[in-house]
């Protein structure tokens, strides 16, 4: 039964890294998981180094369950240090490595939330650039 | 638990997906209010037809075509007199309760109703009695208003009729039984106070003629609609009632062959009600399917169906607010709720809640339930369903209970 929710999981949706709002983000991206309402919110704060785009701070909160959370600060965890344009074509499969746990096709979804608000939020920000 | 009429042991017999199990457990079944699980009886009925009385309906003056539609037409006939409907004709197949919606709000809402009007449907309605009516609304100039409900015991605030029905109201549409709460509306005093503001009435029974003796004669409604998998039926098969009159005033849905008298250069002649809405060859096996379901049910009858559920509903209520940090969702009342318990517990989501009894073998429902709109209204994002049907027991309730102090176990709350 606690397959899944296995000690480094429950730390992380007990004690999120990187949780809540920054200050000054340059975006901000929310989504939802209409299945289950899971939601999540990310600030990123972009740096620049060797003349590339960095993700130099970020912040999530959100509700849902604890696949979700705990996915979404891993992730940043993660990501935050890490030039924007490799964050972007984050695999999938790295979070789930991240997670290492098995997941069904349902909790899949939830434990990608997190990467779909960052991805999405990326993309948007590069838009708003042109 | 109260006197008892159903015997479980002998009727799980008759379901072969209940004696499987899962994750290594046997499997605890609570999410029927999502889809039932089939008796033997349906999956003989079927097959039955496919291996000797297969082919078209409406179509061959062979042998095999006349006993296909003769048992498509008996099909009909059941179904009409389990709900106490006047005549077969006024029962029109669909593929579910939300096609049956669909097809009101294009071939009834659309054709009948002029800007302005007013569809009243209510805060708790499934995802098919609210997006219809949306979409009308958004496109026709339409206003939808809702009926509210209390948050504290679930039910429909009905003193608000004094405001709601005006003389613009033209629709009511509301759920007989809550798939969310469990809230069981008295239709009656509803459908008459909208029939005296002029109004016409569909009732969503999708969670009340599974579970319950429904009569649309004794309602009085003009339309009702259900689905046919949430009631030990096949999937892709779904009712619509209406009354004789109004299906007649209708213009048709879909169109294409079967739906038609007669077709020539200037135009079509529409076929006669129930026919004029089942464009194309319909569902008839899934149909008969739903008719041999209907016979289960009528052997059992539906006055032990409902004590039955009432009676696990009451022990569910019960035995889950002796549970520290669960919090029950809707009536209290098993008089009032059907065979649905929804709850939240104490910091658990109900998803992770869900996947944790998933692997103790103890299948249920966990988010909004389609029913969104309702759970911004409660105030909360998701919640955990518990749903009952015939086959369930005391054991099942049980087995849920267990599973629960397990899952705050491996969570530690």
């Amino acid at each position: 039964m606690q397959d899944l929710y296995r000690e480094h999981i429950l730390d992380h949706y007990e004690n999120p890294r990187y949780h809540g709002a920054l200050a000054q983000p340059d975006f901000s991206h929310e989504e939802s998981n209409p299945l289950c309402g899971d939601r999540i919110r990310i600030d990123v704060k972009i740096g620049h180094q060797d003349g590339r785009d960095l993700i130099a701070d970020a912040a999530f909160t959100g509700e849902g369950c604890i696949i979700s959370q705990a996915a979404a600060s891993m992730l940043l965890e993660d990501v935050v240090g890490r030039p924007v344009d490799e964050v972007e074509q984050t695999d999938p499969q790295h979070v789930l490595d991240l997670l290492g746990v098995p997941l069904s096709a349902a909790r899949v979804k939830c434990a990608l939330l997190g990467l779909k608000v960052l991805k999405s939020g990326i993309k948007r920000w590069k838009l708003s650039k042109l | 638990m109260t006197h008892d009429e159903l015997d479980s042991a002998r009727i799980r017999a008759d379901f072969p997906i209940l004696s499987q199990s899962l994750n290594g457990r046997p499997l605890v079944f609570l999410d029927s209010a999502a889809s039932a699980q089939k008796p033997l009886h349906v999956l003989r009925a079927m097959e039955e037809v496919y291996r000797c009385a297969y082919a078209n309906v409406h179509r061959g003056v062979y042998r095999l075509s006349e006993l296909a539609t003769e048992r498509y037409d008996q099909a009909r006939a059941k179904i009409a007199r389990f709900i106490g409907a006047p005549d077969p004709a006024c029962i029109v197949f669909t593929r579910n309760a939300t096609e049956a919606l669909n097809l009101l709000a294009y071939a009834y809402a659309r054709h009948f109703l002029k800007p302005g009007d007013e569809v009243l449907i209510t805060e708790l309605e499934h995802h098919a009695n609210f997006v219809p009516w949306q979409v009308l609304a958004r496109e026709r100039g339409i206003t939808l208003k809702f009926i509210p409900i209390s948050p504290e015991d679930g039910t429909l605030r009905l003193e608000a009729l004094d405001e709601l029905l005006t003389e613009r109201t033209c629709l009511v549409s509301f759920a007989h039984v809550s798939n969310v709460l469990g809230t069981i509306t008295d239709p009656v005093p509803l459908i008459q106070r909208a029939h005296q503001a002029g109004a016409k009435v569909i009732v969503d029974a999708s969670q009340s003629v599974p579970h319950m003796p429904v009569n649309v004669a004794k309602m009085d409604c003009d339309f009702l609609v259900f689905s046919g998998h949430k009631m030990l039926g096949p999937t892709g098969i779904g009712v619509l009632y209406g009354k004789y009159d109004l299906l007649e005033a209708m213009p048709p849905f879909l169109t294409g062959g079967d739906m038609i008298s007669a077709v020539d250069f200037d135009g079509p002649r529409w076929n006669d009600v129930p026919l004029k809405f089942e464009a194309g060859t319909p569902a008839f096996v899934e149909a008969i399917g739903l008719g041999a379901a209907v016979d289960y049910l009528s052997a059992l009858g539906m006055p032990a169906v409902r004590q039955h559920e009432q009676a696990l509903t009451a022990y569910a209520l019960e035995r889950l607010s002796e549970v520290p940090g669960v919090r029950i969702i809707g009536p209290t009342d098993p008089r009032i709720r059907g065979g649905v318990v929804t709850f939240t517990l104490d910091r658990i989501h109900p998803h992770d809640l869900a996947t944790l009894l998933d692997a103790e073998g103890v299948a249920i429902r966990a988010g909004h339930h389609c029913a969104q709109p309702l759970h911004i209204r409660l105030g909360l994002s998701a919640t955990a369903r518990a749903s009952f049907y015939i086959y369930n027991e005391a054991a099942d309730v049980d087995a849920l209970v267990e599973a629960l102090y397990k899952a705050k176990q491996a969570l530690r709350r």
